[in-house]
């Protein structure tokens, strides 16, 4: 039940002669079952190294030769014609509906996610707490044709008046701005995603929150806090990191989500003026490489969609990265 | 303790190891004829497929056959019990790429193997190549193409070629335009902007839809023709997203194969040629076919549709979709299996069947002509 991302004491503490604490020489005792584990453990460490580099390999190496030859701006360009004599496509439009809707998706999740997080963990009476919280995993569990399917049948004509009644009201704002498409917008892909990984936020969240020392807790209470005050300088400061790694997962998801996507999106025809509205349609790398796999008829045009994947493994990687790089700074902060 | 962890690891080993032999199987039987047994044509007897095989014949491509190739192959295995015939509806691109890389025994496809050059490779000749012999285009399902509509109020609507393609290019943009006016004298159009839907994925059905706008207005769509759909409007993933979403929107157009119109309880515009409206029922959509051109030689069947056909009583928006087998297979038991098959398919019974489906039957000109073609195949 422990997650990895709150501090212990004793990671904090440095051991005798300036060694990292609970370390000491390494303490393999040379026995079977301690060297099976430990390579078998560095056996799947590496193997998931190589495995990502070969992946980013295999999309490099088929992604270069329809790069050459495309003839149009990989990363400015809005026509996806690949194949053909005179290949040209761009990726912009999958970029800006891919983020857009993933932000979305985000801003709407990860306050509700902590929310229920917290609900779960510090308000909630105790007999509520583990049926809550198995329905939370549950939520988890279901799989990404069922949103879809869902988002589609159930959910969009609901969606649909709530969409018309912002564009008629507030359609002055660019972002939305009235368009033709009724159903699949960008705005409704992100609610479905949201709904989608919302699950993930609270469920990672609710572990972490868990974990708040009593201690701290209590201390806070004692020194006359509210319970929203204790919350706010006890509980949420520990479980930062926690949260930050639930979002990041969560936003990994919801970048790659296809099958939902593919099923709800209104895709664009060729030529459609560029709309900066959240009610505009178009399509995510995933559905867009999706819709299309069956005709994959020639290298060339297969290497564009490849070349697609490859923004989208680069763009994962990098938020990534990013989420990587601000757990470690709030670590230093902590305690 | 111990005891359990152990298990835990062989579970795991195992599941590891069954999954891989897994993928394994599936490679071997993806060869043609590798995976079928020796036993060839010894169950051959008094059935109604003449003579069954037993083992594995394996095909792809056009999802647009699919119900169709089901109807056919529930008819065969009626007959055959032994016979395992299975058809992935993976796209005609991806059907006639396996087929060309030997690894499914016939492909079907809504368009004839190209003669011309696309993407620098010729498919005709490529699938010469892998044959070793001429590969032949047997059309084997007519799929009529509905234009459906969804407006409250409008049970019966007349379009021709040029307003359909000024609707599908956004030209004509609400209902009670005069233009549809026009062709529907007496009924009451509403002012409901047209929302046009159109196929996301590349398609064969936007191929032959495009097709038949070019050849019957070419002033009023001056898009080239392609898989690709290049006119207005909204779009939705395959035939399902596009049936869907017309349903779920009041004043949606789009354009679907019969039976995803019929499932959706869709109404379909009847299609004025110039010798007055027609609705699309299999007899209209068939005569189509009937006056098509052959542009193969001898059994090679490739069809040249005349969608500017101005023939009373004959449905123009069709699709053709051909099964492409090799005129020889290397390996005789192969060739004798898809032969058995294709002559199930072809024959009258399962094609008449196939009017349940959506589908059109071949018309007996054509059926003729197919059935001679699949006696020649070995």
């Amino acid at each position: 039940m422990s997650t990895v991302t709150g501090v212990s004491a004793a990671d904090q503490t440095p051991g005798p002669d300036g060694r990292r604490p609970l370390q000491a020489d390494t303490a393999s005792t040379g026995r079977m079952g301690d060297r099976l584990f430990g390579g078998a453990a560095t056996v799947s460490g590496v193997l998931v190294i190589v495995l990502v580099t070969l992946i980013a390999i295999f999309l490099i190496v088929q992604a270069v030769p329809a790069l050459m030859d495309n003839s149009a701006n990989f990363f400015t360009s809005r026509v996806w014609a690949p194949g053909g004599e005179q290949p040209a496509f761009g990726i912009l439009e999958f970029l800006w509906t891919t983020v857009t809707a993933s932000t979305i998706a985000m801003v709407l999740s990860v306050p509700v996610g902590v929310a229920v997080a917290l609900f779960l963990t510090q308000y909630a009476p105790s007999w509520m707490r583990r049926p809550a919280a198995g329905l939370v995993d549950l939520l988890a569990a279901v799989p990404s044709i069922v949103y879809g399917l869902w988002g589609l049948i159930a959910f969009a004509p609901v969606f649909k008046p709530v969409q018309s009644f912002i564009q008629d009201k507030l359609g002055w704002f660019p972002l939305f701005a009235p368009t033709g498409i009724s159903g699949g917008t960008i705005c409704f892909i992100g609610v479905v995603l949201a709904i989608m990984v919302l699950p993930i936020v609270t469920a990672l969240s609710r572990e972490v929150f868990d974990q708040t020392p009593t201690a701290h807790k209590e201390g806070a209470l004692a020194l006359g806090a509210t319970q929203w005050e204790m919350i706010r300088t006890a509980v949420l400061p520990f479980g930062r990191p926690g949260v930050i790694s639930a979002s990041m997962l969560a936003l990994g998801r919801a970048l790659g989500e296809t099958i939902a996507v593919t099923f709800l999106v209104s895709a664009l025809a060729d030529g459609n003026p560029w709309s900066w509205s959240l009610f505009n349609g178009g399509e995510t790398f995933a559905s867009k490489i999706a819709n299309n796999a069956s005709e994959f008829s020639n290298p060339n045009k297969t290497g564009a969609y490849i070349a697609a994947g490859l923004v989208l493994f680069v763009l994962t990687f990098v938020v990534n990265s990013i989420a990587r790089v601000v757990i470690e700074r709030r670590k230093a902060f902590t305690e | 303790m111990s005891v359990s962890r152990i298990s835990a690891l062989g579970a795991i080993a195992l599941s590891g190891a069954l999954a891989l032999s897994a993928c394994a199987s599936e490679n071997t039987g993806a060869t043609p004829g590798a995976g079928s047994t020796a036993a060839g044509s010894t169950a051959a007897g008094s059935t109604a497929a003449g003579d069954c095989f037993s083992g594995d014949l394996k095909a792809e491509g056009s999802s647009a056959q699919k119900n169709a190739i089901d109807e056919a192959i529930k008819a065969y295995q009626t007959a055959c019990a032994d016979a395992n015939i299975d058809y992935q509806p993976t796209g005609s691109g991806a059907g006639i790429k396996q087929f060309i890389a030997k690894q499914v025994d016939f492909a079907g496809s809504d368009s004839a193997l190209k003669t011309e050059p696309k993407d620098g490779k010729i498919e005709a000749d490529d699938a010469k190549a892998a044959c070793g012999t001429e590969a032949w285009n047997l059309p084997m399902v007519t799929g009529p193409i509905a234009i459906a509509y969804n407006v409250k109020g409008v049970d019966k609507l007349v379009l021709n070629a040029e307003v359909a393609a000024k609707i599908f290019d956004g030209k004509i943009t609400t209902w009670n335009d005069p233009a549809i006016a026009a062709l529907n004298k007496g009924v009451t159009l509403p002012a409901t902007p047209i929302k046009v839907f159109f196929r996301s994925d590349e398609s064969g059905t936007t191929e032959n839809f495009t097709k038949y706008l070019k050849a019957a207005a070419p002033d009023a769509w001056s898009y080239e023709t392609g898989k690709k759909w290049t006119g207005k409007g909204e779009g939705k993933e395959k035939s399902a997203g596009v049936a869907t979403a017309t349903k779920g929107q009041d004043g949606g157009i789009t354009y679907v194969e019969l039976s995803y119109a019929q499932q959706n309880q869709l109404p379909m515009a009847q299609i004025d040629t110039g010798s007055g409206p027609v609705e699309l029922t299999a007899e209209s959509a068939g005569k189509t076919i009937a006056t098509a051109k052959q542009t193969g030689m001898g059994n090679n069947l490739a069809l040249k549709i005349d969608y500017a056909t101005k023939e009373a009583g004959a449905y123009p928006i069709v699709l053709v979709t051909y099964e492409i087998v090799c005129s020889k297979y290397a390996d005789a038991e192969t060739g004798k299996k898809v032969k058995s098959f294709l002559k199930t398919f072809a024959s009258d019974e399962v094609q008449k069947g196939l009017e349940a489906k959506g589908y059109a039957p071949l018309p007996t000109e054509v059926a003729t002509k197919v059935q001679a073609a699949v006696d020649a195949i070995s």
